[in-house]
């Protein structure tokens, strides 16, 4: 007779249509609204290579060993180096880096001896070109600028 | 008198396809079905739309290049893909992760069971026809992406180990968001049974549909929660502890139906169970180094090595052969998806067209892992 007052009445959904209720209060929204807020990724988040610079003399950091492009599984990095004949030191001439490969694994930048290459925060990467995702080494430290549009 | 002279009415076999871009087969799976009517007389999977020659890749690659790849496989468990590739590499070369880093695994990996059981019960209800528990699971799931996304920068391909242990220190409070993630998603867990358990359309929808007896997921191989639902208590986490799983305290959950709402209750059950985990494995983080002694080229002997873990959906096996190159000689990974899916026609026979798509939600299928 229960089970059949259950059935009649519709308890379990019910039941189910309660639980749903009480999600429906305003405090319980989840949606970012992305383009007009930004989310705030993590500290340590992959994001967009960065070649860093010093800077107090705007010297790049990075010494051209090439352990970058070594450690790279999709083999994306390419450092031009050229020997200082002076100081007898490699410097850093070119340095291009395809995102378009990339999968934001951070194996490039565990293998920095001096933290010059770094995964950053940035992640609106998105270009109007194939070409766009071919990073200089321009671009590698001056980073990203997604065009920001008023919401 | 002749039979009248027609076949318009007789009952012929109809073939239908489906997929592979129908959103229940859960990404790119096509699936040929033979009907009678409504009734399924027998099913073909055509997959591979998804292959990327992962095995083959690794053949190309560095023992720690390969590492991220293996997260593209199941991308929604991506850390027990990472923890199975870890320890057959560190198996090849008898080395064992520091007590730190083994806990930390255990933590990240138990948190991504949760994961991808919020996951495979939201859109397996989608299929079936209850959208609003996916919206609730997604937001839960949301909570350990965070913690991902704190410990190791990335939410979904995390590639959060590394041969020998850890790359990443544990962040600060690391353990207050996993406490605080453990006491919010229990009662969220009720909050689903609440939903579905119950509900007259779901139990009728599941109840006696995709019957996959012991027996039968025996030969066909089928590990995991199908396995578990069938009423076989074989967990590879009690059978052949790994990573200092033997340390927990934690109870296999089994049904014995061996259907689809089985299936569902088991998955609920090890969600609490992997809580439980979580919460003595918090409690007792060892201090210590996260990185045991692994040479800057990982160079392993001549030799081979199979490591299976308990991934949310079944037996991960990795098998690896060493040539004592820096790159494999050959990688072969037992997916758990490929081989339960293998199962699929048996569960399908006599099951009506509805029925195939709750079967397909049931096995929980991730096609990356199933093409790799």
């Amino acid at each position: 007779m229960l089970a059949f007052l259950r059935t009649i009445l519709l308890l379990d959904l019910i039941q189910g249509l309660w639980v749903t209720f009480r999600n429906q209060h305003p405090k319980n929204i989840y949606t970012e609204q992305y383009p007009a807020e930004r989310p705030k990724v993590a500290e340590r988040y992959r994001g967009a290579p960065r070649l860093n610079i010093n800077s107090e003399n705007g010297q790049t950091l990075c010494i051209a060993c090439d352990l970058c492009a070594v450690a790279c599984p999709e083999n994306l990095i390419v450092v031009g180096s050229e020997r200082n004949p002076e100081t007898r030191r490699k410097e850093l001439t070119t340095f291009i880096y395809d995102t378009s490969r990339c999968m934001f694994c951070g194996l490039c930048e565990d293998a920095c001896p001096v933290d010059a290459l770094e995964l950053t925060q940035d992640f609106e990467l998105a270009t109007y070109t194939r070409a766009g995702m071919i990073w200089d080494r321009q671009m590698l430290e001056e980073g990203p600028k997604p065009k920001r549009y008023n919401f | 008198m002749a039979a009248a002279g027609t076949t318009f009415l007789d009952a012929t076999e109809l073939v239908l396809n489906m997929g592979p871009q129908h959103p229940s087969t859960h990404g790119v799976l096509r699936v040929i079905l033979k009907l009678d009517g409504e009734r399924i007389l027998g099913t073909e999977c055509v997959i591979g739309y998804l292959h990327r020659g992962v095995e083959k890749i690794a053949e190309n690659r560095t023992y720690q290049m390969f590492a991220p790849y293996v997260d593209r496989m199941d991308y929604i468990a991506a850390v027990s893909n990472g923890l199975g590739y870890c320890l057959a590499v560190e198996k090849l070369m008898s080395i064992e992760a520091p007590p730190r880093a083994r806990v930390a695994r255990v933590i990240l990996c138990e948190l991504n069971r949760i994961a991808s059981h919020l996951f495979w019960l939201g859109t397996h209800a989608l299929d079936i026809g209850a959208i609003t528990p996916l919206f609730y699971t997604l937001r839960e799931r949301e909570e350990v992406l965070k913690i991902f996304e704190n410990y190791c920068g990335a939410r979904l391909t995390t590639h959060a180990f590394r041969i020998g242990g850890l790359q990443y220190e544990l962040q600060d409070g690391f353990e207050r968001e996993v406490t605080a993630f453990c006491d919010a998603v229990l009662p969220k867990i009720d909050e689903y049974e609440e939903l579905l358990s119950g509900n007259r359309i779901w139990v009728q929808r599941l109840t006696g549909v995709g019957i996959l007896n012991a027996d039968d997921c025996k030969q066909y191989g089928v590990t995991g929660p199908v396995l578990r639902a069938a009423g076989v208590q074989w967990d590879i986490r009690k059978a052949l502890p790994y990573s200092g799983y033997e340390k927990y305290e934690f109870d296999i959950p089994i049904a014995h139906n061996a259907d689809t709402y089985d299936r569902y209750a088991v998955r609920m059950a090890e969600m609490r169970q992997s809580v439980r985990i979580l919460r003595q494995a918090v409690d007792g983080i060892p201090t210590g180094p996260i990185m045991a002694k692994v040479p800057k080229v990982v160079k392993p002997p001549v030799g081979e090595a199979y490591v299976s873990i308990e991934a949310p959906k079944g037996e991960l096996g990795y098998f690896l052969v060493s040539d004592g190159s820096t790159q494999p000689y050959r990688l072969r990974v037992r997916p758990p998806s490929l081989i339960n899916l293998q199962a699929l026609d048996r569960m399908c026979r006599g099951a009506l067209i509805a029925d195939v798509v709750a079967i397909i939600g049931t096995i929980d299928i991730v096609l990356g892992e199933v093409d790799r």
